[in-house]
């Protein structure tokens, strides 16, 4: 451990930060959040954790490369845009599922522009931390080689 | 609706897309199942023929994009009739050719890929009713012809032939491209069915020459015309079966093709004759010239087929009935006899390991059906009868009688042409397997090729012999109404019969001329070869290519100079080129909207963000003045958070979370970077300081007059209006900012999401060559 209180603020803030990220972007559609914000707000926390200790700490948290989460997030996007396309509308055209209340969250409307923002996450994910990891390889090499 | 023709190009894309697969899972066996494709596509075109020559052609419409006049309509008649089944027929017998010749090729599957790809475009040109999506087509097979010509791309010579060809054609396509555009404006339509009967309209246009010029200047280098000449003969750098079929059957037609679709819209005006006449005779000329002195076998197929083109585009360009009839005639029998001479060279080059034409010789014996098929071809390309061959030549010979006066020339650069391609016929074709064998001297010990490779070469030449002694199938449902399409006139009988033709006429006596004069050439071959090389270097620089190669060297000295001069690889004058640019932009926008005055009510501000936005302005001065890259950065962070600070106040706290956060993950970054620099130095002069300065406040004091007098500027507040009013109604969201980003402008998002991700693969792409040399490195 690099850092004692930052690895341990890391250990604890982290699961906290994740499920924090996943409201932001469950609660985007109406108030303050969505896919970008909560993206962002996943990608810190694995940066905590990189900052705490070590980044290939961070990539273990992680567990797949963030190149498959920028792949996943596109094609979820992309994939988000066809059931608009059934009834004859344009392609990425909103559809809804009918509201239902579950406990605990309320009225919940699921549709596709939520399934829409799921990829914008991911890749807002991906694109942080394959860059993050990128650059902190490099410095690492460098540290190697002084 | 008709799906023949969807389906056509479906199944030959789907073949494509999947043909790596299919090669790794079934290995040499995939030719057979990959060939199937261009088959059904062949059956699905062929069971359309009936309808197509009762004077019904097929159509297939889908909009696309209605108001840039861009349609998806594909359309049959005679004339895409003809050139899809060369296509599609040729093209499964190449498939097959290729898995033969190829064979145990890593790469094969990639080739495959390349091939189909090819074909599903060339398909989609010649069917294509639209001209923008004719044009899209055109593109893909410069594109896919690119990749093929340069398969064999650890070769340098491979790669400089093929980016050769890309260069030609694809400025040709610029240039076409402008031409339909201008067809399209003169016009008013895209449809090459509705423009086809506005000739008068587009001949009295002032843009008639115009647009004859930047077409030809597409079709000419795409049908490799003088002066574009070149790239053909150095395109046979691809492997055998992309000559044969690119090269030879299909790509370099698209030009003769696309003149021949335009014929009924263009033709009329003196000058698309006069052009099309003699850029077509200087060709043939020019091509069957150089042809006398080759060597290489397939080299010598490149110039004839350069001398079919010219001929081809001749004749279009005489345009009476004989010559139109000749050139659709022509066009398929050299179709059929060139893809099979090019696959006997390329089979005589597999089994004996040269394309040599003066060490090969006596093969008929290890060889023998790929000697038949070789010999069928090159009587066929001689134009004896009763091949198919001889039909088109008799048809040009009573195209030229019928010419008066001057135009009488290119009768006889017509028979000048004929009687030395006859030579050359029998040189590739006939040379290598007769005479006494000479097997020593070969670099492999010849044998027959296997049986994938003289299917192809036997099928077509057989083809050839047939429909020159039964013409009647082939002229009922191809020719005629090919003539009809090309001539935008009514389809009528044709009679082509052999004892027809056969007649004590002026066109027969010079059939004979040719016969005798072709056999001339061919017996003083070798006079030709002992000074070839003197001859070829002697106008190598007064040619085409060198006059091509100087201009792409010119270019490229001028992109370095630039390069050069702008980029200096110094962070510091990038920054300011980028600012003096974007003031430049500022200083006119400015004074296109009323200059430097504004007005601004100062009693509006707040305190809380006068005092705020003066924390910011120290900031950015301790930034400017610090000594350390920790200070810089903190004080940046500053002004970064200042500005989310502005947004909350002012209710935009979507904007606020994620400028905050952005800002976070900056300051995070830069710590990973900033932490590995050298010490801040301080490397400006006094003056560059100063100019800098001078620079940076002129730009900050001109946004901010922009920002003052944008807010006085009263736009239209509809728009985001109507976004907030729609936002829960028809998204189900009270955000509008996320109802915006996820679903009315979703597309939007969807692109910057793929812009990042692109991003983010070239950031780590950079750094990894980076940590990959530090290591070698330090190791």
């Amino acid at each position: 451990m690099k850092y004692f209180i930052l690895g341990y603020a890391g250990r604890i803030l982290f699961p906290i930060l994740i499920v924090l990220s996943l409201i932001v972007l469950y609660r985007g559609h109406n108030l303050p959040g969505g896919g970008f914000i909560g993206g962002l707000m996943a990608a810190t926390a694995y940066i905590l954790i990189g900052l705490g200790r070590t980044m290939a700490q961070a990539k273990a948290y992680l567990r797949v490369d963030p190149v498959l989460l920028l792949a996943v997030g596109l094609a979820i996007a992309v994939l988000s845009g066809f059931p608009g396309m059934l009834g004859g509308d344009a392609f990425l055209t909103g559809r809804w599922l009918p509201d239902f209340t579950l406990p605990l969250l309320g009225k919940v409307h699921l549709g596709t522009p939520l399934i829409f923002d799921v990829g914008v996450y991911l890749t807002v994910i991906g694109f942080v931390l394959h860059t993050t990891f990128s650059l902190a390889e490099l410095s690492h090499a460098e540290d190697e080689e002084a | 609706m008709d799906y023949s023709l969807p389906f056509s190009l479906a199944i030959i894309f789907g073949a494509a897309t999947l043909a790596p697969l299919i090669f790794r899972c079934m290995k040499h066996h995939a030719k057979w199942l990959l060939a199937a494709a261009p088959q059904a596509a062949f059956i699905a075109l062929i069971s359309q023929a009936g309808s197509v020559s009762a004077g019904i052609p097929l159509v297939y419409e889908v909009d696309w994009f209605a108001r840039l006049g861009t349609a998806f309509d594909l359309r049959l008649d005679g004339l895409s009739l003809i050139m899809g089944l060369l296509i599609t027929g040729i093209g499964s017998l190449i498939i097959v050719y290729a898995g033969g010749y190829m064979h145990g090729h890593p790469k094969l599957g990639r080739f495959y890929l390349y091939l189909l790809s090819f074909m599903a475009a060339m398909l989609g040109l010649v069917l294509s009713d639209n001209l923008i999506l004719l044009f899209i087509f055109w593109e893909l097979t410069s594109i896919t012809s690119y990749l093929l010509i340069g398969f064999n791309h650890e070769e340098k010579s491979s790669r400089w032939k093929a980016l050769q060809a890309l260069l030609v054609t694809g400025l040709g396509a610029m240039a076409l491209l402008a031409g339909l555009l201008l067809i399209g404006m003169v016009t008013g339509s895209y449809s090459f069915s509705e423009i086809n009967g506005m000739g008068d309209l587009l001949q009295a246009s002032p843009w008639y020459t115009a647009i004859v010029l930047l077409v030809l200047g597409g079709a000419f280098t795409k049908s490799a015309q003088v002066p574009f000449h070149f790239w053909l003969p150095n395109a046979m750098a691809g492997p055998t079966p992309v000559s044969a079929y690119l090269h030879s059957a299909t790509m370099v037609k698209a030009g003769i093709f696309l003149m021949a679709r335009l014929n009924p819209a263009l033709s009329g005006g003196l000058l698309w004759e006069y052009m099309l006449s003699i850029f077509g005779a200087l060709t043939l000329l020019l091509a069957m010239f150089l042809g006398l002195f080759q060597k290489d076998a397939k080299s010598i197929l490149a110039y004839t087929t350069l001398g079919v083109l010219g001929v081809l585009t001749m004749l279009l360009g005489i345009g009476s009935e004989y010559a139109i009839k000749a050139m659709v005639v022509f066009l398929i029998g050299h179709a059929l006899y060139k893809a099979t001479l090019f696959m006997v060279v390329g089979a005589i080059d597999h089994e004996t390991g040269t394309r040599d034409v003066t060490l090969l010789r006596g093969l008929r014996k290890l060889m023998p059906i790929s000697a038949l098929a070789g010999g069928l071809a090159a009587l066929s390309m001689s134009g004896l009868p009763p091949f198919f061959g001889f039909i088109g030549k008799e048809l040009i010979y009573k195209a030229g009688v019928k010419l008066n006066g001057a135009e009488l020339v290119f009768l006889g650069i017509a028979l000048v042409g004929n009687l030395i391609m006859m030579g050359l016929a029998l040189k590739a074709g006939v040379g290598p397997f007769i005479g006494k064998p000479n097997h020593a001297a070969l670099p492999k010990k010849p044998h027959e090729a296997p049986f994938s490779m003289w299917l192809g070469p036997i099928v077509l030449s057989v083809a050839g012999l047939v429909i020159g002694i039964m013409p009647f199938w082939v002229t009922e449902y191809m020719v005629s109404p090919a003539l009809a399409a090309i001539q935008g006139a009514q389809i009528e009988h044709l009679d082509l019969a052999l004892w027809n033709l056969v007649k004590p006429n002026l066109p027969l006596l010079l059939s004979g001329v040719t016969v005798l004069g072709g056999f001339f050439v061919f017996l003083n071959r070798t006079r030709f070869w002992a000074v070839a090389d003197r001859v070829l270097a002697a106008i190598r620089p007064y040619g085409a290519e060198a006059l091509y190669e100087r201009i792409f060297n010119a270019t490229i000295w001028l992109s370095k100079t630039q390069t050069r001069c702008l980029q200096t690889g110094r962070l510091h004058d990038y920054v300011f080129m980028i600012v003096l640019a974007t003031v430049s932009f500022l200083v006119w926008a400015i004074f296109s909207y009323g200059g430097l005055h504004f007005d601004v009510n100062w009693g509006e501000f707040d305190p809380l963000m006068v005092g705020l936005l003066i924390v910011m302005i120290i900031a950015t001065l301790v930034a400017v003045a610090a000594t350390s890259y920790m200070v810089v950065l903190v004080a940046l962070g500053i002004v970064g958070f200042g500005i989310s600070l502005i947004f909350v106040y002012y209710g935009a706290p979507d904007l606020a979370i994620t400028q905050l956060l952005v800002e976070t993950l900056t300051v995070v970054l830069f710590m990973y970077v900033i932490l590995k620099l050298p010490p801040l130095k301080r490397i400006s002069s006094r003056m560059m300081k100063l100019r800098d300065a001078v620079l940076a406040s002129v730009f900050g004091g001109l946004m901010t007059i922009l920002v003052l007098k944008a807010v006085n500027i009263q736009f239209d507040h509809a728009i985001s209006d109507q976004l907030a009013a729609m936002s829960y109604p028809e998204a189900k969201g009270k955000n509008v900012v996320n109802v915006i980003l996820v679903d009315f402008r979703a597309l939007d998002t969807l692109g910057e999401i793929t812009v990042i991700s692109a991003a983010a693969l070239g950031i780590a792409a950079l750094v990894a060559v980076k940590v990959k040399k530090r290591k070698e490195g330090g190791a």
